[in-house]
């Protein structure tokens, strides 16, 4: 086991530094850089400003120099200046964190106690109205878009129903944020606890069927044991893998639910970057949600040996 | 006596439905509420070409003179004195001298004097040492000789020639007054002014904090203790906010035509006016790439475009009809409709124009069994695809094979002037509406916002010839002379004038929208909350 989490380790820093060297490159692959952007927006065009400010900001140096500077700095903690605002990247980077972190994390767990459980009721009741129900429910939260979604719950909450407001100010109090956000999280959290339930079902429906399933029965277990205790646990495996992916994709992967819930998180602000080429900002995010993306990863595979005593790394 | 007292009444009335000023006394305090649709670039207004930026940050500044914010109208004429006093033009008309208001303080607590006006102009015409990052409207002030400094409370502006419409740049919310004090690099993070209210804050993607500046020059204002300002990147949640309640005001015209009649009914207690917004647009054709390099071509394309349909389609017939100067009746350098009408290209039988496109093209060998391909570049933003696909469109029926080329905005600009295009649909802002900004930005030879390169030295003539003109009659002569000669020409073919509205509730007082410019109003020292 030891000998595998060095393993691991080694090859999660591997991935981190094949990603920097990749989002490094890609950005400068696309055309246009801040001079550029800035210039446009002011509708002007001068060539010699535009290469003063360029060589200001060092984007005239040689790009492995430029890699060389950004990654040394990253690793003493030094972000850099946003080259928009031009304050510290990671002030800018900082208080937007948690706030992503608070709703990928109530959707996630939106997703897990509505996914997981139906998914089982779906595959025990298999070929039932209450299974027919469910999947119908499951395949509108594959196919409906988030954006409208979105919209179609902002309506209701915030103009019909007048629960919510739209996210202006962020809550004093923690629970007052989480109710907020639990909103957009279960938008989030809907499309997330579909693709759960799907799988639940079928991996459920797939252990349902085998002998020891039967001789769980036979023994007299209850039907709670029998779906929960046995079948359950020998479905988790793909379920887990699948929470695992969809819990990195949402750090990363909610911009259309920030931006049409207004919430200033992380993945907004990376979509904004992008189109002002802000490269300290873009670089420190993805290095952000690669070393997220990892992580979890590895934490998924971790669960895979304790979920599952059969499994052993190091044979 | 009834009668009039009857009429008096009813003017009075009539003035407070238009201003939103009462009878009775201001009140002071509250918070204006109000959203923005993006991330102003920077807080420093000389640095941005955006209104963006102009719009939260105008009453964080006080500028020379300003246009009058309770006038609709910009003009001459509604020009006020802001830190200058007063001031005098020399005999000759080359030298305006400004007398500069006493014991104003900038929002830091330090004196404000003449060295400051200095500086400001040092920046704008490039003379700092420490200058801007960026200087869009350095052009604006081409013809400066000189700002001279007597003492601390006064400085004379020397120019090379007369300029009558000077002032009216000064007075735009583009030409706030800048600390020496305060970097340039602090300037668009942190701004100082002498303005009604200062800079609390500014976080990317949430909000814009104004607080009221206690120790303002002009006593008993500004009414509003704070401005709060969120930025919300979506149209349909900052629309729902507003009529859900969430703010007292829209973003300045951010309403769009067909979304006011929705606004209205979801909140009919809204008040909303539909105005220009200043920007307009048009067709650039790229005169140098065979076969765009034909006059005749080019005059052919002209005639094709139905700014009716146009109309019809994205202003539900609200826009109307103009050459590059803003229409009547909010435009005051607006050609009457029988003028335009007479512009090439602007006659109001379409189909004679049509008719005419299509002999021109057949004359040069097209026709319905040999069409022309061309690629319509534009930016990727809505508001520049929409008229490009009608114009795509209406260039089909005089044997042209249209294809949309849509541009990355980030290259946008570049592409345009190295000439890397055939034709082109652009959208052009004006901040002030004065030919001294629109022709001398856009259509002189050497302008950095001259996208197509146009050159016309008769033009250049009769720009040069319009500037130095006092009598406005005549000016609005040679500029409508102007107006013929870029329309012959083909220069930059105006397809239509943008219009959009703006909604608040009624407890929001003495807002006043200037009818000719969107860049010049956002002072709100005079606007207060009746809650």
């Amino acid at each position: 086991m030891g000998t595998y989490l060095i393993r691991r380790l080694l090859m999660m820093i591997l991935t981190l530094f094949g990603i920097s060297v990749i989002i490094f490159v890609l950005l400068r692959v696309v055309p246009g850089n801040i001079a550029d952007i800035l210039f446009d927006a002011a509708g002007m065009v001068n060539s010699a400003e535009k290469q003063k400010l360029e060589s200001e900001l060092g984007l005239d140096k040689p790009i492995a120099i430029q890699y060389v500077t950004w990654i040394s700095g990253l690793a003493r903690g030094d972000l850099g200046y946003t080259y928009v605002s031009e304050q510290p990247a990671l002030e800018e980077i900082l208080p937007r964190i948690p706030v992503t972190a608070k709703l990928a994390g109530l959707a996630l767990f939106f997703a897990i106690i509505f996914g997981v459980p139906l998914g089982v009721v779906s595959a025990v009741r298999q070929n039932t109205v209450l299974d027919y129900v469910l999947r119908v429910v499951s395949l509108s939260g594959l196919s409906l878009p988030s954006f409208w979604l979105g919209l179609l719950i902002l309506m209701a909450f915030v103009h019909y129903l007048g629960w919510i407001p739209i996210y202006t100010n962020k809550p004093d109090r923690l629970w007052d944020e989480l109710v907020l956000l639990s909103i957009p999280a279960a938008a989030v959290g809907f499309r997330a606890s579909a693709l759960i339930m799907r799988l639940t079902r079928s991996s459920m429906l797939e252990v349902l069927r085998q002998d020891y399933i039967r001789t769980a029965r036979a023994k007299g277990a209850s039907r709670v044991s029998v779906n929960y205790d046995h079948a359950l646990r020998n479905a988790v495996l793909p379920i887990i893998t699948i929470i695992g992916i969809e819990a990195a994709f949402l750090v990363g992967g909610l911009i259309v639910t920030e931006t049409v819930f207004n919430i200033p998180g992380v993945a907004r602000f990376l979509v904004e970057a992008i189109r002002w080429r802000d490269y300290p900002v873009v670089q420190s995010l993805v290095m952000f949600i690669a070393v997220v993306v990892v992580t979890v990863n590895f934490l998924v595979d971790m669960a895979y040996a304790v979920l599952d005593p059969r499994i052993r790394y190091d044979n | 006596m009834r009668s009039k007292l009857t009429a008096m009444a009813a003017t009075i009335v009539a003035t407070m439905a238009v201003t939103g000023v009462p009878a009775t006394a201001q009140k002071q305090g509250g918070t204006l509420k109000y959203y923005h649709r993006d991330n102003p670039p920077t807080t420093s207004i000389h640095e941005e070409a955006t209104v963006s930026t102009v719009n939260p940050f105008m009453a964080v500044f006080n500028n020379l003179v300003l246009f009058d914010q309770q006038k609709p109208s910009n003009s001459l004429d509604t020009i006020v004195p802001d830190l200058a006093e007063s001031w005098t033009w020399s005999v000759d008309k080359k030298t305006v001298t400004f007398k500069l208001r006493q014991g104003v303080k900038w929002h830091d607590g330090k004196p404000f004097t003449s060295k400051d006006v200095g500086c400001t102009f040092d920046l704008l015409l490039g003379k700092a040492k420490d200058g801007l990052r960026l200087n869009p409207r350095q052009v604006w002030y081409h013809n400066i000789e000189n700002v001279k400094l007597n003492g601390d409370l006064e400085v004379a502006i020397e120019l090379k020639e007369p300029q009558p419409s000077f002032l009216a740049l000064l007075a735009s919310g583009y030409t706030p007054v800048y600390p020496c004090h305060v970097s340039p690099r602090d300037m668009r993070s942190r701004p100082v002014g002498t303005g009604p209210f200062k800079f609390l804050e500014f976080k990317r993607n949430e909000v814009i904090k104004l607080a009221r500046n206690p120790d303002y020059w002009k006593k008993g204002r500004p009414y509003l203790d704070a401005i709060e300002v969120r930025v919300i990147a979506n149209r349909s949640t900052r629309i729902l906010a507003f009529v859900s309640g969430e703010f007292d005001m829209t973003y300045d015209t951010d309403v769009s035509i067909p979304l006011m009649k929705d606004v209205q009914s979801q909140a009919p207690k809204a008040i909303c006016q539909l105005r220009p917004t200043g920007v307009y647009v048009n067709l650039l054709v790229n005169s140098e790439a065979a076969p765009f390099n034909d006059p005749k071509l080019r005059h052919a394309m002209a005639l094709a475009i139905d700014r009716k349909s146009f109309d019809d389609i994205l202003g539900e017939g609200k826009l109307g009809v103009s050459g590059a100067m803003q229409p009547l009746p909010e435009g005051a350098w607006g050609m009457p409709n029988e003028v335009v009408r007479s512009l090439p290209g602007y006659g109001k039988d379409f189909e004679k124009n049509l008719a005419e496109a299509r002999a021109i093209m057949q004359g040069l060998g097209y026709g319905p069994d040999k069409s022309l391909k061309l690629k319509v570049s534009t930016r990727d933003i809505a508001i520049y695809r929409d008229p490009a696909v009608i114009l795509i469109d209406q260039l089909k029926k005089i044997y042209f094979d249209g294809e949309l080329d849509v541009v990355d905005t980030t290259i946008w600009h570049r592409k345009v002037t190295r000439g890397d295009y055939s034709v082109g649909l652009n959208l052009t802002g004006l901040a002030v509406d004065d030919p001294d900004v629109n022709f001398v930005e856009n259509y002189t030879c050497n302008s950095e916002r001259n996208y197509n390169k146009y050159c016309s030295a008769e033009v250049e003539r009769l720009i040069a010839l319009q500037s130095k003109e006092a009598d406005a009659a005549k000016r609005k002569a040679i500029v409508w002379q102007i107006e013929r000669k870029l329309a012959e020409d083909v220069a930059r073919p105006v397809i239509h004038f943008q219009r959009a509205g703006t909604c608040w509730y009624p407890h929001v007082k003495g807002i006043v929208l200037h009818q000719n410019s969107i860049y010049n109003g956002s002072r709100l020292e005079d606007v207060w909350l009746d809650k």
